[in-house]
């Protein structure tokens, strides 16, 4: 048994083959996209280009539940809001940069503002000309609200479904305090109309691609930073407080503060995804706060499977695309059949997709053995069998 | 269980809502003062009433530095009650619990009382069931325990080798690689002494740590438990008069929540109060 590091968690099986799959899948889309025209068969749109990245930031965000879920127990019908809030900061960034191009050519004051007859930027948009500032909050922002939220409930011991509960409210919450339009995040239209993001124009398709393997990268960070944490002692510690938290209380775990530790960082990283995604679908609104996205994220990791992070990526690629696929024909049946996917899963395949084909692989293992460890599959019965 | 006990239990305001709790703020865990004291573990005039029924009234007993105690009593008499009382578990409706001189057990949370030097084998073992058991003695050995220092930390050769001899010392070298969940009900009781006795306490706590266990087994786990005392003190709850003959030096008998007798195995078995509610049924 080995303690992962950083640089070990890296270099081991799982995440090499993950980002081996994720980096080069990125790169063939990229080629197929910039080398090919757009009249040839092989050609890959921008539009499938910015598809794919946007399954990317879901598949982030998921890791992010699986760590607190999968891991820690912790059934967090919120994770929308952290999501949500990185994009809001990156949305705000990208609302400065377009300055004077405005339907009202205010150089200072984005068009919401100026509609709403305000005559200067309130203070807390101050900063967000600066991309490093706005990288700054889309770290700080989510992280501070976990911390404060979760430093309260899990002091409190507030846990399971009142947990569920609380967490689902404050999405709620935070929805409707954004569509109000004196909050001063544009209200029900929220952050849109982007032009470009540290110079480059969103509209054109290198950036499109540009933003495609920024967020393939910082997935494939991202999950090695997770195979580092679970892989650890502090991983155990919080798989032991899923398991049995009291227990983990009486061998001296003070167990509050490591949920909170992972809720923290697990909102860091929804943040992060949020902020890859706006640009890339160049809006956000209070929508993105909606209780129903959150629900939505618990199917994915559900469907692919919780407590192994792949897992969780897996499930967000391929029920997005079976939305996406699902809502061209019939838009109306996606929430009855998301609802019955969840049932399904939950019934039938407590593992996810992928418990169940780790679970046919093992079967398949048992029937037909590798060669070299045929002596070794002898049952101690028969070992023992004069 | 009735589905009606099941909700309450998953309802229970004072775990769910722990806020709700008056009283019950923790003090900062301070250095054991066993001091000149021969006790190292002070209950004074504990009452616990459930509902109204007292599950322990009363209750004064004192643990000496370096005991083994037996604690025997009925079914219901609270024996486990007076453990979760010492372990934080539980919070008396009154009386004064103290650990050395200075810790006031009543005001810690388990958290701090663990890290005080006090360890537990639950009645029912409670192990981490999806660890294997090396991990599970990982988990349990003292050290420092934050967040952050589990995330650098990596197990030295000395804590390996520790972990492993513990894990002989309760018979699981064998299947350390073994999901502690997959354990027979005597090795979850091991591994669950092997949990405290990682921890280093000062003050073990130990419920009914030899059923489901085989002859054999529980001879050793006697073995293990006489070696402890001295150096550690040890509280053992048993119903196994036989195992309690094997190793107790001092009985207390419980009895509806509070002392019915005390001394030696024999001064105790001819108490006629004792043989009348317990030995005697
Ligand atoms: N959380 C609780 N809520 C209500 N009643 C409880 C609770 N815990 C214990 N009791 C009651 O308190 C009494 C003492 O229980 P306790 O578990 O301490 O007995 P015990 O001496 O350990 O018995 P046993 O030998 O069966 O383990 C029992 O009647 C039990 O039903
Ligand atoms: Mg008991």
């Amino acid at each position: 048994m080995r303690d992962s590091t950083f640089k070990s968690a890296f270099s081991d099986r799982t995440a090499k083959t993950f980002m081996g799959v994720l980096l080069g899948a990125t790169l063939v889309v990229t080629l197929l996209n910039q080398f090919f025209p757009p009249d040839s068969p092989l050609h890959v749109s921008a539009y499938t280009v910015t598809l794919l990245g946007k399954y990317l930031c879901y598949a982030l965000l998921a890791l992010s539940l699986d760590l607190v879920w999968g891991y820690c127990g912790i059934l967090s019908l919120g994770h929308g809001a952290f999501f949500a809030l990185g994009g809001y900061a990156m949305g705000m960034y990208l609302m400065r940069q377009i300055g004077d191009r405005g339907v009202y050519g205010n150089p200072e004051l984005p068009d919401f503002m100026v509609f709403l007859n305000w005559d200067e930027l309130p203070w807390y948009w101050q900063g967000f000309d600066q991309f490093w500032f706005a990288a700054l909050m889309i770290l700080l922002v989510p992280g501070l609200l976990a911390f404060v939220f979760g430093w309260l409930a899990f002091r409190s011991r507030v846990t399971g479904v009142y947990l569920s509960i609380i967490t689902q409210a404050l999405t709620y919450a935070l929805m409707l305090a954004f569509f109000r339009n004196e909050l001063g995040f544009g209200g029900n239209n929220g952050l849109t109309d982007f032009k470009e993001l540290l110079g480059f124009s969103l509209q054109s398709d290198s950036t499109r691609v540009g933003l495609l393997i920024a967020t393939a990268l910082s997935l494939a960070i991202a999950f090695v930073l997770c195979r580092w944490i679970t892989g650890s002692k502090l991983g155990r510690v919080v798989m032991a407080v899923r398991d049995a938290e009291s227990r983990a209380r009486f061998v001296g775990y003070r167990t509050e503060h490591y949920k909170l530790w992972i809720f923290t960082v697990s909102a860091i990283l929804a943040g992060i995804a949020g902020a890859l995604y706006v640009p890339q679908v160049g809006i956000i609104n209070p929508g993105e706060f909606s209780p129903l996205n959150s629900i939505e994220l618990v199917v994915w990791v559900a469907v692919g499977g919780r407590a192994t992070l792949y897992g969780a990526v897996i499930g967000a690629i391929l029920v997005n695309y079976g939305k996406t696929i699902f809502t061209g024909v019939m838009p109306e049946a996606w929430l009855f059949a998301l609802g019955g996917l969840f049932v399904a899963v939950t019934v039938f395949l407590p593992q996810g997709l992928v418990g169940l084909v780790s679970q046919r692989w093992a079967a398949l293992r048992k029937q037909f053995p590798p060669k070299k460890t045929n002596n070794d599959t002898l049952t101690p019965a028969e070992g023992e069998a004069p | 269980m009735s589905a009606l006990d099941n909700l309450r239990d998953t309802f229970r305001r004072d775990q769910v809502f722990d806020f709700m709790r008056q009283g019950t703020r923790a003090v900062a865990p301070g250095q054991l003062d066993s001091g000149s004291g021969k006790n190292i573990l002070y209950l004074e005039d504990i009452t616990v009433s459930f509902d109204g029924f007292k599950a322990l009234n009363d209750l004064t007993l004192y643990i000496q530095t370096g005991e083994l105690r037996c604690i025997i009593g009925p079914n219901g008499a609270g024996k486990s009650t007076m453990m979760d009382v010492i372990t934080g578990k539980t919070r008396p409706d009154s009386g004064t619990c103290f650990f050395g001189q200075t810790l006031d057990l009543t005001a810690m949370s388990e958290t701090d009382i663990a890290m005080a030097g006090i360890g537990r084998k639950f009645q029912k073992p409670t192990v981490f069931p999806e660890h294997t058991a090396f991990e599970n003695l990982e988990l349990a050995m003292n050290g420092p325990r934050g967040p952050w220092h589990s995330l650098f930390t990596r197990l030295s050769g000395e804590q390996t080798n520790w972990i492993e001899d513990t894990l002989a010392t309760v018979g699981l070298l064998e299947d350390r690689h073994k999901v502690a969940g997959l354990l027979s009900h005597g090795q979850k009781q091991w591994l669950e002494i092997g949990m405290v006795l990682m921890q280093k306490p000062q003050l073990l706590l130990v419920d009914e740590p030899i059923a489901g266990m085989t002859r054999q087994e529980v001879e050793r786990t006697g073995e293990l438990l006489k070696s402890l005392a001295g150096k550690h003190s040890v509280v053992v709850v048993e119903h196994d008069m036989e195992f309690i003959r094997s190793i107790a030096s001092t009985v207390t008998v419980l009895h509806q929540g509070s002392v019915l007798a005390e001394g030696t195995m024999e001064q105790v078995q001819n108490d006629p109060k004792v043989i009348e509610v317990y030995l005697g049924e």
